[in-house]
This record gives C-alpha cells, structure tokens and sequence, in this order.
C-alpha cells in the first residue's frame, strides 16, 4: 500500500502559486525526503496532506484514506511534526502528551509516553511547564506529540532546527528504529547530509512542482562532480593529462571513475610516488544545486 | 481505542484545564468586579430606586451582575483562547487529530459556559453576604444560564476565528458584547427607560437572557420568561449554525 499518494495537488494564494500540480507516491516503510529552496511548496504539501489547508485541485490520501472525504480516518494514520516551534504554555510536557493521545482516542497511553520521554530524553523534564524548556526540547516534544498514537506515517518538516548535534543524533537512532518498525517517514530538511544519510529516496521541489524524484543513490550516481586528488612526490612527469592545482594537491575531475582510474594508473605507471590520494564524490548538496540551477 | 466523542472529551477537558489553571484570573478577578459593582452601585442607589414595586435595588441588580458575569466570561474564555492558540500557532495541536466540527465547537463551548457557570456562581455566593435573593423559579435560573453561557461561548468562538490579532478581538469585546450587556437591563428595568430606548433595548439578546434569568429569582420580570427563552434560543440556534459552517469549511483555520 502507498503510504502516502499525492495525485496533481495545486495551491494557490490568489495569483501566486504554492503547489502546480505535484504528483507523489511514497511506499510503505520508506524513508523519504522532501527538499526544497525556501518557498518551494514543501510545508504547504505537508500542510494539505495534514488537513491544515484545502488544496486548489488534486487529492491526497494517507494509508488509502482520502485527507478531505475520509479526514477522521487519514488524520490518525499520519503524525506530524510542524516547522514552526510551537507549544501551549499551559501545561507540562506529560500533560500535553497525554492531551494529544486523548485527541486520538488513547486513553491510557502513559506507558508509551513514558518510551518516547526516554527515547527523546526529555524523561527529566516530565513534570515541567513546557515555558521552562529550551528551544531544542520543546522540538523533541512536538516529535512526542506526533508519534503519541503510533502514526504509520509520521511527516517531520525540519526537525532538527535548533537542535545540537548530539541530540540529533539521538533524534534520527530513534526515528531510524521507528522506520525499522515499519513506520515510513517523510522529512524535510534544510541539512542535506541528513536526508543523504538516512533517506532511500528523494523528491525535490522547485516552486511547487517536482523537479527531480528518484533513489537516493540514483541521484548521486547521475551527478557530476568526481574528483581525484594526489599528493606527489617530484614533479608530474609529461604524457599525463594536466591537473588543476590547489595548494599542493593536484586535482583531476571527471563524471566518470573510470577516468579518474585511469589517471591513477597512469601516476603510478610513470613511478610517481603517491604521498596521499583521496577521491570525490558529489555530495546531496552537490547533486541539489544542479538539480535547481537545472530547473531555474 | 478509536471511540468517537474522545476528541469532544479531551478538548474540553483541555479547555477546562485551560482555564483552572489561571482561576485566579479567570475565576476569581471577575468575581471580585461584578462584587465591586455590587458594593458601588447596591449601596450608593438603594435608598433611591425601588423596581417591581417593593423589591430592594440590591437584590434586582445581583441576579443582573450574576448573567453579566456569566455573560462576559463565557465570550472571553473561549475567544481568548482561540486567538492565542491561532496568534502562538498552537492550534494545530486540534486542527491536526481526528476532531470533527461539532466535537469542536461543542467543546468550545462547554467549557466556556463552565467558566462562565463558576463565576456567576461565585458571584452569587458572595452576593449572601448582602441579601438573600429568593430562588423562584430555579429551573429557569438553570436554563437561562446554560443557554446564556452557549450562547456567549458561541459569539466568543466566532471572535476569536475571525480576529487574527488580540485588538481585533478587543474591538468585538469593547464594542459589541460590552455595550449589548450593560445596556441589557443589568443595572435598571427597561420598564424605566423612555418609550423609544425601552423599544431598542428588545432588539438586545443580552436583554432576554438577564431579565428571564432574573425571573427565575425574583419571580417578576420586564418579558415573560418563554418569550425570552424563545429569542434566545433562536439566537443561539442562529450563531451555533454559523459556527459549524465556519468550523465545518475550516475558515480563517484551515489555510
């Protein structure tokens, strides 16, 4: 079953168009990212995905169930985590969790609440008014909020602005369990390397259509950008290609490895002793830069 | 576990909370002002005005003070907390479950008639320590204040959709509800107003509620009690409907 199926979603503010017709299926159990320039129609697809605005055209189903016609049913099998750093200054963090699980029918949900407290070590802060909390652990509790019914899907629109570096990494070994669990995963994010490092696909916007959709690895492969960089000792003898220079490194670039493999080959073939080699690879933030600049 | 009701269930028990919280302010603030206006006004006009014939001016304004305070705190629990869930973004706490629009609204509404409920209920308790009002009718002293508490709490949720900024909401507040209840025959009988206020004062709902409310203490009042319960009715059949549309349609909610 799709997790998620976007069918020629449109949104439009007047004149200004947020979404021009997206088409989107992410499977079950996949970890897919969403990325985007700013404005590019990311949190206005989660929005509408989420109830949180009507669409202009098209439809969107969560599990099979329509957001509009079968709202009730779609809004439990999605959790989302919104962008905006928001929260509700009246209550503790146990109170807003269990408030949550009793909008989804959970009535007795403390054991659970109790696992993602730990999970997202805030077990500390339990009994604390959500104003007393930092900017990052108000973050862990809006991902709290969203996973307190189990969602099949859960949708996470940049969860880890404002969060350090060791709490993230908490953050995606938990959502990374999750996933395993068979949860599937919709994320957005600003930190490539995090969508890199986790996701198994990616779709790209550009004002508000898709401009790339394919395999995480797919999109590394068909990028340019591979670079073989040496370290030599002496001076590069003549025959071989001319390097560029940066610094003492002398540098090659080429799409293809087997060019750079060559070049290798011929350095070590006129006896050149390698002092130090490293090979480049074309990154997610690489890849992204093309794919915009492409779609400008 | 997927019960229908549970969102109507935790939304209002959210919204209670809500307030409780903060009963200081909500609760007993404006049971300490309707009792300073019972102080001021009772004392400095009761040897000067009579109503119905032989009936002390303190003990008419009480069961006036005790809607207004439902009335008012009604209106402002759940429009204050509507637009400071919409201002802070908090709002999508509820927008995001499964809650349909009439769990919404009922919700709302509930527990803005709750809030409304204790502080008149405050207010009448403090009022014992300067008369004792008699209870003629309590079934309709019941129905007036559930009906005036839906009703305020409904005007309150249509305030706070609409209002996008906390002056927008003052403006409904200081020049809609406010003038329409202390123009509504808290303080004085219409029957003392001149033939073309008296007239204006019957387009006011707010007049309805607090003169069938006051029917159900004293026993005497400016309309019958059923032509009242009827406008108020109407009314909040009217407002209520309104606000499902809204609700329904996720105006000024749902982008």
């Amino acid at each position: 079953m799709k997790a998620l199926d976007v069918v020629g979603a449109a949104k439009e503010y007047g004149s200004l168009r947020a979404l021009g017709g997206v088409d989107l299926a992410v499977e079950e159990g996949e970890f897919f990212a969403l990325l985007g320039p700013n404005g590019a129609g990311k949190t206005t697809l989660i929005s509408a995905l989420a109830g949180l605005l009507r669409l202009s055209a098209g439809r969107i189903k969560v599990m099979g169930h329509d957001v509009v016609d079968d709202y009730r049913n779609a809004r439990r099998m999605v959790g989302v985590v919104p962008q905006e750093l928001v929260f509700d200054p009246f209550f503790t963090v146990r109170e807003v969790l269990r408030i949550q699980s009793g909008y989804f029918g959970l009535r007795n949900n403390d054991d659970w609440i109790d696992e993602l407290l730990a999970n997202l070590d805030l077990s500390a802060k339990a009994n604390a008014n959500m104003r007393q909390l930092s900017g990052g652990m108000k973050r862990r509790v809006l991902v709290a909020q969203s996973l307190v019914h189990k969602p099949p899907l859960i949708v996470l629109d940049e969860p880890t602005a404002g969060v350090d570096v060791e709490l993230r990494q908490g953050l995606w070994t938990f959502i990374r369990s999750l996933n395993q669990r068979g949860h599937t995963i919709l994320l957005t994010t600003h930190y490539l390397e995090e969508a890199q490092m986790l996701c198994n696909r990616i779709a790209m916007l550009k004002a508000g259509r898709v401009v790339a959709l394919d395999r995480t690895e797919n999109l590394l492969r068909a990028a340019e950008g591979r670079t073989l960089r040496l370290k030599i000792e002496g001076a590069l003898p003549p025959g071989i290609p001319a390097p560029e220079h940066e610094g003492d490194w002398l540098v090659w670039a080429s799409d293809s490895y087997e060019v750079l493999s060559d070049r290798l080959a011929a350095v070590r073939g006129a006896g050149v002793k390698v002092l130090e080699f490293e090979v480049g690879q074309p990154d997610l933030e690489r890849v992204f830069v093309e794919v915009m600049r492409r779609a400008a | 576990m997927k019960a229908e009701g549970s969102g109507f269930r935790t939304l209002l028990y959210k919204e209670v909370l809500r307030f409780w919280k903060v009963a200081f302010q909500t609760v007993g603030a404006p049971v300490l002002s309707a009792v300073l206006y019972l102080v001021i006004f009772g004392h400095v006009l009761a040897p000067h005005v009579r109503v119905y014939g032989e009936i002390e001016y303190i003990a008419f304004i009480v069961p006036g003070l005790v809607m207004m305070s439902v009335l008012q705190n009604a209106f402002a629990n759940s429009s204050s907390s509507l637009i400071q869930s919409k201002v802070t973004g908090n709002i999508v706490f509820v927008l995001l479950p499964p809650i349909s629009h009439r769990e919404f609204y009922c919700a709302y509404v509930v527990a803005a008639a709750t809030r409304g409920v204790l502080v008149g209920f405050g207010v009448w308790a403090v009022s014992l320590l300067f008369v004792q009002l008699p209870l003629a009718n309590p079934l309709w002293i019941l129905v007036f204040t559930l009906l005036g508490g839906a009703l305020l709490g409904t005007l309150g949720m249509i305030a706070g959709i609409w209002a996008d900024k906390f002056d927008q909401l003052a403006t409904f507040q200081n020049f809609l509800i406010m003038p329409l209840t202390m123009l509504a025959g808290v303080f004085y009988s219409v029957h003392a107003l001149p033939p073309f206020w008296r007239s204006i004062s019957r387009l006011n709902p707010f007049f309805f509620m607090i003169d069938g409310f006051r029917y159900g203490f004293l026993g005497v009042s400016d309309m019958s009690p059923w032509l009242s319960f009827s406008i108020v009715v109407v009314f909040l059949a009217v407002t209520a409907g309104l606000t499902l549309q809204l609700l329904a349609r996720g105006w000024k909610l749902r982008g």
